[in-house]
């Protein structure tokens, strides 16, 4: 799992779907994990051209990631590299795609996010132990609730 | 507080080989066994063995203690669950993320269907 793909159905066409991830004003309104604000949204989408966005949460941290733009296909693809900056745990550079198809009720997004970690973790992900990781850490749980 | 990133790399890079992973899972289901039982299955030599327990012992997966002339082994829970709880971090910021992305794209339709009405 150190690459994360997760797919959503959008009751929108690709464009407005597309405009809100490429726009400032739509990665404003959406951009955090909780309803806390978004503080800079510097966005320039084109192949080379750089993204920094900048959000506060709920809890009051804050926190910033950049990233340069390399490919963009209005409206079905974006692709771009990302890193978490101006906070103390960078684990360096992985790869944002996101992949947008038409649908008969509007958008499907295929999103992921990889090269999570570093190169052996991405082959590790190939060979899927994903399910083995998981695995692993119900018994971990398991057994500390069950010793003394 | 050691580097976390390097934590990090070495959990997942003992994870990455398919003899440990079946090390750990073998110890999943018999912690507390010893070297030699966790060789037996494996054709790889005992020596062999050792360097990959060596590799898990420093990301922090396992330990050993010997008693009399016995090794064993035992898992250790915690770094799992520091791996678990940095990749459940990206999983949930873009979790969240995409459905306000969502809810944020269908209320743009609707309002773009209102205008050509």
């Amino acid at each position: 799992m150190t690459s994360l793909t997760l797919v959503r159905r959008i009751k929108a066409r690709p464009s407005i779907v597309f405009d809100a991830l490429t726009t400032p004003e739509g990665v404003a309104s959406w951009w955090g994990p909780d309803s806390g604000p978004v503080l800079l949204a510097e966005i320039d989408p084109q192949v080379g051209g750089r993204f920094r966005i900048r959000f506060r949460m709920l809890d009051g941290s804050e926190h910033e990631s950049s990233g340069e733009y390399l490919e963009v296909v209005k409206p079905e693809r974006l692709c771009m590299s990302w890193r978490w900056t101006g906070g103390v745990e960078d684990p360096g550079e992985s790869l944002v795609e996101i992949r947008l198809r038409a649908v008969a009720e509007g958008t499907e997004l295929t999103f992921t996010h990889s090269r999570l970690h570093d190169e052996e973790s991405r082959r590790s992900h190939e060979e899927g132990w994903t399910g083995a990781l998981d695995k692993l850490e119900r018994q971990f749980l398991a057994n500390e609730r069950s010793s003394p | 507080m050691v580097n976390y990133n390097e934590r990090l790399d070495r959990i997942f890079a003992a994870l990455v080989d398919p003899t440990r992973r079946a090390i750990l899972a073998r110890l999943e289901r018999e912690d507390g066994a010893s070297i030699s039982a966790l060789a037996q299955p494996f054709v790889i030599k005992l020596p062999a063995v050792m360097k990959h327990l060596d590799v898990l012992a420093d990301a922090g997966l396992i330990t050993r203690s010997k008693v009399g002339r016995t090794v064993t082994v035992r898992l250790r829970p915690e770094p799992m669950r520091a791996a678990m709880d940095w990749l459940r971090r990206y999983e949930r910021f873009w979790s969240k993320s995409l459905d306000r992305l969502v809810a944020y794209a269908e209320s743009k339709e609707a309002e773009a269907r209102t205008r050509r009405r």
